[in-house]
């Protein structure tokens, strides 16, 4: 579900905050003012009432008093421990597996095989449409014990499920530079393919790659579905499981994971619009 | 969204390892390396997504036509289309529906208000805002709702206060509207952010043209705005539906399984919690939904084209 919002993120932004976006500015009848307002009170309520009430519970006692007890809990509580460190196993290997799968092969397909390129959007756009839960009963009906046995079983699994960001971040990043121009003019001043990869397409693709990373390590460190099936139990599987024994840590663990996802969202969302406005120069400048 | 990527190699770069590389070579071998190495360099790609999405997908509907020793059958089909389970995708369809049209309407709403507003930190506000929750679903979005409108919840406790106890009236979370209530705190943004571009495509110069003949504002919206939104509103309520209709982790983390919608089915079924030997039954439940998710890919793919007709 989440996978269609940061689609939308990439596609949508540019154009919410672009410059034709006050071009609709004209006559405007004060009637139309407080409709407005209304809209914005109620969606501001629902949205931020939870955060608000998130962020008080996690901050009290049983007796409803201001307390960081819930917080200073957390790391102490069984299972925490393994379960934090789990998930950043399972981050650290995700990533790494997702950017030595894609990158290389974005590269290859914008460089070589253009043709190819709306065959792997297809792909990539597919673990959205086939859900999660249906992904990983058939990986558990198909697949053999000593790998089902293993966690990084689900790092394989995320590779697939984090493959429309990571896909769309680097086709963009390498949309946005003049790749074939690059590569021929390394080529022609004697860089090896290998040289050319890492001296000047890479710090070239670096925004582009960090959002890629951050977008999966916030997908995994977020992941419920498929730990849960599996019987491993990261983070979130925690946090659901250990939910009867105090509401106040499991609400105090929740607001982290949140707080740490927006962060690293916003930080995305942020570097996009930098990228964006710095693709947009260059092509002003040529 | 592939649309909007331009192109940056030309048709004519498609022919890799160009001829100048290769002097004076048999032409067998300068056609083998012409399809050899796309083919060997392509291959860990097709490879790994062979692996982690073909084959269990095509397991999924292979088990779901098999009996528990392998041999095939029809019965876990019919099973999955009756008695509770039937239900299940029922509740699933339903919920889908009320969390895809509801969120649609006043994600169009929200979306259009922020538009004409003059405001720009508005604007940009909502628009991060947007991105970043129609991101989030999941464990850390249930238990926030918990904290704020669970039996113990602040929003709950301020509303005893106050003498009302929705609890009384049937309006608690962990039921059907409950988990629709929740599914809205990621379904409004997404819309938000799918219908933007098609608001911002409706055209002054056709709300000026419609004025000029002496349209009001209702017949401009009627005969000129909706029409040309519509098939971009249908399209985003088509995604919201797919995303509804898939989520798991926010309906079980809310209702610990209790709720009997279809992606909760077979996560129980497959777990061996209910009746064990009918892990089967489970892929077959997952068949069906492949099978409403692809129509509702077919739909949206169709609506799409439409959607373009007047937008860009």
């Amino acid at each position: 579900m989440a996978a269609i919002g940061a689609m939308g993120t990439e596609m949508a932004l540019d154009q919410i905050l672009g410059p034709e976006a006050s071009a609709s500015r004209g006559r405007r009848r004060p009637r139309f003012r407080t409709w407005r307002l209304v809209v914005m009170l109620i969606a501001g309520a629902y949205f931020l009432a939870p955060i608000y009430a998130g962020l008080k519970f996690a901050l009290q006692n049983d007796a409803n008093h201001f307390s960081f007890f819930a917080v200073k809990a957390l790391p102490t509580e069984p299972g925490f421990g393994a379960a934090f460190w789990l998930s950043i196993r399972l981050s650290f290997v995700t990533v790494v597996l997702s950017m030595i799968l894609m990158v290389p092969t974005t590269i290859y397909v914008h460089l070589r095989l253009p043709k190819v390129r709306r065959v792997v959007e297809f792909i990539t756009i597919l673990p959205i449409v086939i859900p999660p839960i249906i992904l990983i009963t058939g990986v558990l009906g198909s697949y053999p014990l000593w790998l089902k046995s293993s966690p990084y079983l689900l790092s394989l699994m995320y590779v697939i499920l984090a493959m429309p960001f990571v896909y769309r971040s680097l086709d963009a990043g390498l949309s946005a530079i003049d790749l074939k121009t690059l590569v021929e003019a390394s080529r022609s001043l004697g860089g090896s393919m290998f040289a050319t990869m890492r001296r000047v397409i890479l710090p070239n693709l670096r925004p582009a790659l960090l959002s890629a990373m951050v977008l999966t390590l916030a997908l995994v460190l977020g992941e419920f579905t498929m730990a849960s099936l599996d019987l491993w139990e990261t983070i979130p599987v925690w946090i659901v499981n250990f939910q009867q024994q105090d509401g106040h840590v499991t609400v105090a663990a929740s607001m982290l994971g949140l707080i740490g996802s927006w962060v690293l969202l916003t930080l995305i969302v942020s570097l996009d619009r930098s990228q964006s406005r710095r693709s947009l120069r260059k092509t002003g400048g040529l | 969204m592939p649309e909007q990527v331009t192109d940056v190699t030309g048709p004519g770069t498609s022919v890799p390892g160009s001829v100048t590389t290769a002097p004076r070579r048999s032409p067998v071998l300068r056609r083998l390396k012409r399809v050899g190495v796309p083919t060997l360099a392509m291959t860990p790609f097709f490879v790994y997504v062979i692996l982690g999405l073909g084959i269990p997908a095509i397991a999924v509907v292979n088990l779901a036509f098999r009996t528990s020793t392998g041999k095939f059958t029809l019965a876990n089909m019919r099973a999955a289309t009756t008695g509770v389970y039937r239900v299940g995708f029922e509740n699933s369809i339903k919920m889908a529906l009320i969390t895809s049209i509801i969120p649609g309407v006043l994600g169009v709403i929200l979306a259009y208000a922020i538009q004409t507003g003059r405001s720009g930190v508005m604007r940009r506000l909502v628009a991060t805002a947007s991105g970043v929750l129609a991101n989030f679903g999941g464990v850390n979005l249930t238990f926030m709702f918990i904290a704020a409108y669970g039996s113990q919840g602040i929003i709950t406790l301020w509303l005893h206060a106050i003498g009302i106890n929705p609890y009384s009236h049937g309006l608690r979370l962990p039921t059907f509207y409950g988990v629709s209530f929740v599914y809205m705190y990621f379904q409004i943004p997404l819309m938000v952010l799918v219908i933007t571009p098609a608001l911002l495509g409706l055209r002054q110069s056709w709300r000026e043209a419609a004025q000029n003949m002496g349209a009001s504002s209702w017949r401009y919206w009627r005969h000129v705005g909706v029409p040309v939104l519509l098939p971009s509103i249908l399209g985003g309520m088509l995604l919201l539906f797919g995303s509804s209709f898939a989520a798991y982790a926010t309906a079980e983390a809310l209702t610990g399984g209790i709720i009997a919608l279809a992606p909760i089915q077979i996560g129980d079924l497959v777990n061996g919690n209910v009746i064990s030997g009918q892990q089967n039954l489970g892929y077959a439940i997952g068949f069906g939904m492949l099978l409403v998710l692809a129509v509702t890919m077919i739909l949206y793919g169709l609506v799409r084209r439409r959607a373009s007709k007047w937008l860009r």
